[in-house]
C-alpha cells in the first residue's frame, strides 16, 4: 500500500529541498516528492505544520547485546531509538563477546532483522577483544557488515596499534573511531578535574586526559594519511587540535554528544550518579567551545553515545558507578533546544550532523529523502514542548540526567524503510 | 535550636549558626567528661551503630565512648567482619542496620558521598565519619572547638592548613567550617597535592610553608600518608620535611601564640618535628579529648531531633 505524507515542511539538505513538499512511500522506498500530490487510494497522512526530516543517523550507541541484556537488548533499544527519531543506529562492540569477529557481526545483523525496530549497524573493534594487543580482522569485519571499527569504552592504549589500525583499515575504507582516553593521566578518575572534583573530593581526571590521545591519533592520522573519526569530543582544547588538523588536512571527522554541549560538571553535584561518564562533564569553557565547533563545522556529529545501564549500577557510591547515559530519547530535543532555538545552529544544520554527516562516515546510503532512497523519515514539531520523564524511556535503563527538563521537539513519526514505527508519537 | 537535617554529613552545608551551636553544646559535654561519673542518660533508649570501611582506631573508638557515656546501646560493624565480603551493597547494608531500630549510624566509608547515599535511604540518622576525600565533619568540629575553647571564638583569626590538601577530608571540612565562622584560611602544600580551583572555595594558596604561616593563629599539619609518594605525587619523604615539615624555626613565622593541631595519627619527624608535637603550642592531646566531647554533642542533638528536651 503507498502513503502519502501531505502537508509538512521538509528539510533535506542533500536534494536542497526547503520547504512544503508532500512525499509518496511505496514499497519501502521514496517514489515521490512534489508539490500537491494526490492520492486515490491509501494511507494518507497529514503533517501540516510539522518538519519532515531524514531519519536520524546515530554514530555512537551501545545496545549492550550480546552479554549485557539485563542493561538493554536490540529490541529494547531500537524502541528506544524509534521514539527518538532515529532510523539507523550504529553500535559500539564493547559486548561479550566483543564484536570483533564476523559471526559477532552477524548475529547482531540477523538479531536485529528479527527483532529490531530500526536499522542497526555494528562497529567492529580495532583490536582483538578490545585488549589493545593485535588488531583484529578488519577486512572480514568489514565485509560481514560492519560500518567502522573502534576500541571504544577503551583506548587503543599502544601508538604503535594505532597507527597499525590506521594504515590497515584505511586499505578496506572503513573509518576508524578513537576513544580518547590517555589512561595514565586519568588514573583511577571519577569525574572532570575542577572545581566540582575539589568540592566533593572526587578523583579528577584531567582534560589533558583527552587531549593528549587526540593529538597523538591526529598526528597518526596526518602521518599515515588515513581516516579518523574522533569519538565524543568534550574539551575546548581537543576542538581546537581537530580545527587545527583539518586546516592541515587531515581526514578527520569527530563528534558530540548532547550532554556536552548541555550540562557542565555542575550536573555531578550532590554525588549524581546519573551524570557520571566517561569523558567526564566538563567545565562551562568547554560547553561554549563545543557549541563553536558545532557551529563553524569542526564538529560534523552529534551522536548520543546512548549507554545504558542498570538501575543497580547507579545507585551506588559515585566512585563505584557505572560511566554512562541513555541518549537516544533526548538528543533530538536537546539539539533543538540548545542549538536550533539558541540560534546556534538552523535545522538544516542540525539534519547534517544527526543524518547527513554520520551517514557518509560511516559509508551509509542514508540522510536523505531523495527519491528512490530508502524512506527512513522523521517527522517533528520543534514548537511542542515536551517535558521528560525516564519512567515513560522506551530503553530499558532510565539513566538520564535530563528527567523532568523542559525542552522542545516531539518527535511525531519515524519511519523506517516506509513502515511506520512511530505514529502520532506512539510506538506501534 | 534544632539541627535542620536527620544527618550529619558534612560542614560544606551546614549553617554557621548550626555549627556554633553543636560547639557550645560540646562546652556541657567536655564537663561532663572531666567528672568523676562520666555517665549521662542523654542517649538511654537511644541505639547507637558504627560501620567502618576503613580502618580507624581514634575516631571510632571515640565514637563509641561517647555513645556509651551517654548511656546508649551501641553496637560496631566492620567491613571485614559483614556481608560486604559477601557483595551486599552500601544501601542493602545499610537499611539492614536501619531495620533493626538504629538511630544513628556512623558511617567512615572511602568512597567520597557515600553517607549521602545511604542517608537517602535510611530512617536513621547519619553521620559521616570521613568518605574517602570528601569531609570528616566530626574531626573539624573537634578542631574547631579546640580553638573555639582558648580563643573564644574563630572570628578574624588565621588559620594555616599545611601539607597534602588534595586527598585530605579533614582540610575540606575544616575550610568550610572555619571560613563559615569568620576565619581566614590559608593552605600549603606540594603543587602536586593541591587540588584545582582550591582557591574558589574563599581559601589562599601558598606555595611555602612560610608565606602560609605568617601571623596564623592556628597552625594545622596534616598527615601524609607515604604511599602518595609511590604514586609520585612527591619525590621523597626527606624533601618533603625539607619544605614543608613544620618545625620550631618554621612556626616561629606563626603568631606566638599559635596553636598547633593535628588530626592524628602523626608521622613524628615528617608533617611535623617531635619539638612541635610535644611543644607548649600543641593542641594534639586535648584534640583527642575534645573528639569524645564534639561527638557527644553532635549524638544528643541529632538524637533530640524527635523529642522536646535540651540541656542548654
Amino acid at each position: 500500500m503507498k502513503t502519502l505524507i501531505k502537508g509538512g515542511f521538509i528539510i533535506d539538505p542533500k536534494s536542497g529541498k526547503n520547504g512544503l513538499f508532500d512525499i509518496i512511500i511505496d514499497k519501502g522506498k521514496i517514489v515521490e516528492v512534489g508539490n500537491d500530490l494526490e492520492f486515490t487510494t491509501g494511507d494518507i497522512v497529514d503533517v501540516t505544520g510539522k518538519y519532515i526530516i531524514p531519519g536520524l543517523v546515530d554514530a555512537h550507541c551501545h545496545l549492550r547485546e550480546p552479554g549485557f541484556e539485563y542493561k538493554e537488548d536490540i529490541e529494547t533499544g531500537t524502541q528506544s531509538a524509534a521514539v527518538g527519531g532515529f532510523t539507523s543506529i550504529a553500535c559500539m562492540p564493547n559486548t561479550n563477546p566483543v564484536i570483533d569477529n564476523e559471526s559477532v557481526v552477524k548475529n547482531i545483523i540477523n538479531r536485529a532483522k528479527q527483532d529490531g525496530f530500526v536499522n542497526v549497524y555494528p562497529i567492529g573493534a580495532i583490536t582483538k577483544g578490545q585488549a589493545g594487543e593485535e588488531l583484529s580482522e578488519i577486512g572480514e569485519l568489514k565485509f560481514a557488515g560492519a560500518v567502522a571499527v573502534s576500541d571504544d569504552g577503551k583506548p587503543v592504549k599502544k601508538a604503535s596499534i594505532m597507527k597499525k589500525a590506521l594504515q590497515y583499515a584505511s586499505m578496506f575504507d572503513i573509518t576508524v573511531i578513537s576513544h580518547c582516553e590517555d589512561l595514565d593521566i586519568a588514573e583511577d578518575g571519577y569525574m572532570n578535574e575542577g572545581y566540582q572534583s575539589t568540592v566533593m573530593g572526587l578523583k579528577g581526571i584531567p582534560s589533558a586526559a583527552e587531549e593528549v590521545m587526540v593529538a597523538r591519533d591526529l598526528i597518526l592520522a596526518e602521518y599515515t594519511n588515513a581516516p579518523i573519526h574522533i569519538a565524543h569530543v568534550s574539551t575546548e582544547l581537543s576542538v581546537d587540535l581537530i580545527r587545527n588538523a583539518k586546516k592541515r588536512g587531515v581526514k578527520v571527522t569527530c563528534e558530540t554528544c548532547p550532554h556536552y554541549f548541555v550540562l557542565t560538571e555542575d550536573a555531578c553535584e550532590g554525588f549524581n550518579t546519573l551524570a557520571k561518564v566517561n569523558p567526564p562533564l566538563r567545565t562551562a569553557k568547554d560547553v561554549n567551545a563545543i557549541i563553536e565547533g558545532l557551529r563553524d563545522g569542526t564538529i560534523d556529529i552529534i551522536a548520543t553515545d546512548h549507554a545504558p545501564h542498570h538501575i543497580d549500577e547507579k545507585n551506588v557510591e559515585f566512585a563505584a558507578a557505572a560511566n554512562g547515559m541513555v541518549g537516544f530519547e533526548t538528543a533530538l530535543p536537546l539539539a533543538i533546544t540548545y542549538l536550533y532555538k539558541a540560534g546556534v545552529l538552523t535545522l538544516e544544520q542540525i539534519v547534517e550532523k544527526m543524518c547527513i554527516n554520520p551517514s557518509k562516515i560511516l559509508g551509509l546510503n542514508k540522510g536523505s529523502l531523495e527519491v528512490g532512497k530508502a524512506a527512513d523519515i522523521t517527522i517533528i514539531d520543534v514548537d511542542e514542548d515536551v517535558i521528560v520523564d525516564t519512567a515513560k524511556f522506551k530503553s530499558k535503563s532510565k539513566n538520564s540526567p535530563f528527567n523532568g527538563y523542559k525542552l522542545k521537539g516531539a518527535i511525531y513519526y519515524t519511519i523506517v524503510n516506509g513502515k511506520f514505527i512511530v505514529r502520532e508519537k506512539v510506538l506501534l | 535550636m534544632i539541627l535542620k537535617s536527620k544527618d550529619l554529613l558534612g560542614l560544606k552545608d551546614m549553617a554557621a549558626e548550626e555549627i556554633e551551636h553543636i560547639l557550645e553544646t560540646a562546652k556541657t559535654m567536655k564537663y561532663i567528661l572531666t567528672t568523676n561519673n562520666k555517665k549521662t542518660p542523654h542517649l538511654q533508649g537511644k541505639s547507637i551503630v558504627t560501620l567502618f570501611y576503613e580502618n580507624s582506631t581514634r575516631t571510632r573508638l571515640s565514637f563509641e565512648l561517647a555513645s556509651k557515656y551517654m548511656s546508649s546501646s551501641s553496637a560496631n560493624v566492620s567491613a571485614s567482619s559483614s556481608s560486604v565480603s559477601k557483595g551486599e551493597t552500601l544501601i542493602d547494608t545499610a537499611k539492614t542496620i536501619d531495620m533493626m531500630g538504629t538511630d544513628v549510624i556512623i558511617l567512615r566509608h572511602p568512597m567520597s558521598g557515600a553517607p549521602h547515599l545511604i542517608a537517602k535511604n535510611v530512617e536513621a540518622s547519619v553521620i559521616n565519619a570521613g568518605d574517602g576525600m570528601n569531609e570528616h565533619p566530626t574531626q573539624a568540629l573537634l578542631d574547631m572547638f579546640t580553638i573555639y575553647e582558648k580563643r573564644g571564638s574563630l572570628k578574624g583569626l588565621k588559620a594555616a592548613i599545611i601539607g597534602d590538601i588534595l586527598h585530605s577530608r579533614v582540610a575540606r571540612s575544616n575550610i568550610w567550617g572555619m571560613t563559615k565562622l569568620g576565619a581566614e584560611v590559608s593552605v600549603a602544600g606540594p603543587s602536586t597535592l593541591m587540588p584545582v580551583g582550591i582557591e574558589k572555595t574563599g581559601v589562599k594558596v601558598f606555595s611555602t610553608i612560610q608565606e602560609a604561616l605568617i601571623d596564623a593563629d592556628i597552625v594545622m599539619g596534616l598527615r601524609i600518608q607515604l604511599e602518595r609518594q609511590k604514586r609520585g605525587l612527591f619525590p621523597t619523604a626527606r624533601e618533603y620535611s625539607k619544605f614543608f615539615g613544620l618545625d620550631s624555626k618554621r612556626l616561629k613565622f606563626a603568631k606566638k601564640d599559635a596553636l598547633v593541631l593535628h588530626p592524628g595519627p602523626v608521622n613524628r619527624g615528617l608533617e611535623l618535628s617531635t619539638h612541635v608535637v610535644d611543644g607548649d603550642q600543641s593542641c594534639i592531646n586535648e584534640q583527642v579529648t575534645n573528639g569524645v566531647a564534639v561527638r557527644m554533642a553532635v549524638l544528643y542533638l541529632l538524637t533530640r531531633r524527635n523529642s522536646s528536651e535540651n540541656i542548654n
